[in-house]
């Protein structure tokens, strides 16, 4: 039944030191995701859910049990492999799109393949793929000053969708957008996740996003309070 | 990648612009001091080697001894023989004697009474006989302020000052008291028929220049002389083959007893400059190791405050999986390629000072006037190889060395951690 798994976790635990104790972000999580999901992990502020992407992205470990994504043990990972997983298989959004201010909008999609061995051809290829994606073919040569918000995050999603990840994790995707460019956004992921299979996890509580995903995993206190599948509309 | 750093670079001033400025400061001013020390030191030697020392100087060993004091009584003896000797064994060198003494210059009055007089430091050279190579070697000729050279023995030039002082005019008599080399006194006669000035001070506050001839006349050193002076070919001073030359000759005296037996040294033995050139050699070290000290630390918080508004580029590409040491890596690319930028602004700006030392020279006169080292008054710098690139040892070390140490922060932190800061 693991066939289409991407992501399982099991007793994941996670605990930060905090003064003499510990603090326990997120509390035995079992959790598996498949292929082609567009989910999201809903819960109010501080219930775990950045943690829990962090660490299924692998920019964090557990404390106890694990996590595997793509096949690969979280915990057993060395810093090079997992920059590796990140680098061949992850993409990532954040709520502060974090694109770097000195490169333009082509520049900035481009840098993920920098890494990877590709000919400046096939470079191009997939940032302007990427970008008509997004709908911002016309702002290639912009630098992410010049652009509005909507148009940041959407750069942001072509920047993680342009090596074709299998998952992409959005952590507050929308928090900085008002709505109708949040709606703008979530359409455009709903689409490449029907049309790449691309697996979108977000980190939310925005009722806009939530109303598009399709199981909606709720945390609170580190610990999954429910997990509903809806059907999509 | 290597295009994305250097656009990186090129668009964000503030990555650039400052270290850079820091670097070609930094630079220019070690390139500068190399070819101001270089310089200097350079005319120190050659001046030295001019006018005192030669670049290898033979001497009896008891003169040798007590140097300071011009001790004619122990002159060296069988002088001719000697530059015979060492014309034909080495005879791409120039080899001259000179006596140097000290005495009372005194100017009569048209009635043979003392009208004025004052100490006087002598120099005896080759002054008379055709190509003698003396007046090209001290710039004789061309140092002449009033009156013309000695064309005849008893003819001297005096310094332009000592002159002045005396208000001795061309054409005047000038009798020279000293002692001779057997230590009784003595008086000669001579006319003064140019005033000199060398621009050194140790010179051209009381010298008379005189024929060596005349002075071995009057002094009654016969076939004596204070010492004799070699000249390497071209006149450059070679440490290495003084000190051969040095040897070899010295080997022949080797067992015997006398104290009036040859002895020969080198230039920077027998001046102060043996410690000068050592302690430039060092200086020159230790003013690059202390750029690289300095400018280390300011680009090393530069490069912390830059790395603080970098942290959203370090976050995003450490998300998109560039390893940690990568991103190090590409740090250090940049700033190598800010040293370099740095290095050649700042080289540029340096040998730009240094050309304008080497041309214009600086005055400093001022400041000698009661020096007694032979040093000329007017500083210039030279540019030698050296100079085109001394300024890239401190510009690319302190922009490698501030950026790793600012940069290791990235390095020690946990990914997890780093990426925790960034968040916010
Ligand atoms: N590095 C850390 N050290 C201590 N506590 C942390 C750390 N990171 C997160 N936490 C705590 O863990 C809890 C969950 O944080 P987080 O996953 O960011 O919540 P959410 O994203 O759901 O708002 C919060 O109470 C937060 O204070
Ligand atoms: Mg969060």
């Amino acid at each position: 039944m693991n066939n289409h798994a991407l992501i399982t976790t099991d007793n994941l635990i996670k605990k930060f030191p905090v003064g003499k104790g510990w603090f326990t972000a997120l509390n035995k999580i079992n959790l598996t995701i498949n292929e082609g999901e567009f989910c999201g992990l809903v819960g109010p502020s501080g219930s775990g859910k950045t943690t829990l992407l962090n660490i299924i992205g692998s920019l964090d470990i557990p404390t106890e049990g694990d996590a595997h994504v793509l096949g690969q043990s979280i915990s057993g990972l060395t810093i090079k492999k997992a920059a590796a997983l990140r680098n061949h298989h992850l993409g990532f959004i954040f709520q502060t799109y974090n694109l770097l201010p000195v490169y333009t909008v082509y520049e900035n999609v481009e840098l993920p393949l920098l890494l990877l061995k590709m000919s400046a051809n096939e470079r191009k290829k997939a940032v302007l793929q990427s970008l008509e994606w997004v709908g911002l073919l016309d702002k290639i040569k912009s630098r992410p000053a010049q652009l509005s918000g909507g148009e940041c995050q959407r750069v942001s999603i072509a920047r993680a969708m342009v090596k074709q990840p299998k998952l992409v994790l959005a952590d507050e995707p929308t928090a900085n957008l008002d709505a109708k460019n949040s709606h703008n956004i979530l359409k455009t992921m709903e689409k490449l996740n029907s049309e790449l299979k691309t697996t979108f996890l977000f980190a939310t509580h925005d009722e806009k996003v939530i109303q598009y995903l399709q199981r909606k995993i709720s945390l609170d206190d580190g610990r999954v309070v429910s997990d509903e599948s809806t059907s999509s509309h | 990648m290597i295009r994305f750093i250097i656009n990186g670079l090129l668009r964000d001033h503030h990555r650039s612009l400052f270290p850079i400025i820091i670097v070609s400061i930094g630079v220019w001013i070690t390139v500068f001091m190399q070819a101001y020390l270089t310089g200097v030191l350079g005319d120190m030697v050659d001046t030295t080697a001019r006018f005192s020392t030669g670049h290898v100087k033979i001497m009896s060993r008891a003169f040798a001894e007590n140097k300071d004091q011009i001790p004619n009584d122990l002159a060296l003896m069988g002088v001719e023989q000697i530059m015979a000797d060492m014309q034909s064994e080495y005879p791409e060198m120039t080899w001259v004697k000179r006596i140097s003494f000290g005495g009372l210059l005194d100017i009569p009055n048209s009635e043979g009474e003392t009208r004025s007089q004052a100490p006087v430091m002598g120099l005896g050279i080759d002054l008379l006989s055709p190509g003698s190579t003396e007046i090209h070697t001290m710039n004789v000729a061309k140092s002449v302020v009033r009156g013309r050279m000695p064309e005849k023995p008893g003819e001297i030039l005096i310094s332009d000052l000592l002159a002045e002082k005396l208000d001795v005019n061309l054409g005047d008599a000038a009798t020279l008291l000293s002692s001779t080399m057997y230590g009784s006194m003595t008086m000669h006669n001579f006319t003064v028929v140019g005033t000199i000035k060398f621009g050194i001070m140790a010179m051209d506050r009381g010298a008379i220049i005189v024929d060596v001839n005349d002075v071995q006349l009057a002094l009654n050193m016969e076939d004596a002389a204070g010492g004799i002076l070699g000249y390497l070919p071209n006149r450059i001073y070679d440490d290495n083959t003084a000190k051969e030359i040095v040897e070899r000759f010295n080997l022949q005296y080797d067992d015997v007893d006398d104290e009036f037996a040859p002895v020969m040294g080198k230039l920077v033995e027998l001046s102060s400059l043996g410690d000068y050139l050592n302690y430039a050699g060092s200086v020159t070290g230790i003013m690059v190791l202390i750029f690289v000290v300095i400018m280390s630390i300011v680009l090393w918080n530069a490069g912390l405050l830059g790395g603080l508004r970098r942290y959203g580029e370090v976050g995003i590409r450490l998300a998109i999986g560039e390893p940690k040491g990568h991103i190090y890596r590409s740090l250090i690319y940049e700033s190598v390629f800010i040293g370099l930028v740095g290095s050649v602004i700042g080289t540029g700006l340096g040998l730009g000072c240094a050309y304008w030392l080497q041309v214009k020279g600086l005055d400093i006169s001022a400041f000698m006037k009661s020096s007694n080292m032979m040093m000329p008054n007017i500083f210039r710098a030279a540019i030698t190889e050296e100079t085109y690139y001394i300024g890239f040892y401190p510009g690319l070390f302190s922009t490698v060395l501030g950026t790793m140490l600012s940069g290791v922060g990235i390095y020690k932190r946990q990914t997890a951690q780093l990426f925790k800061e960034l968040e916010v």
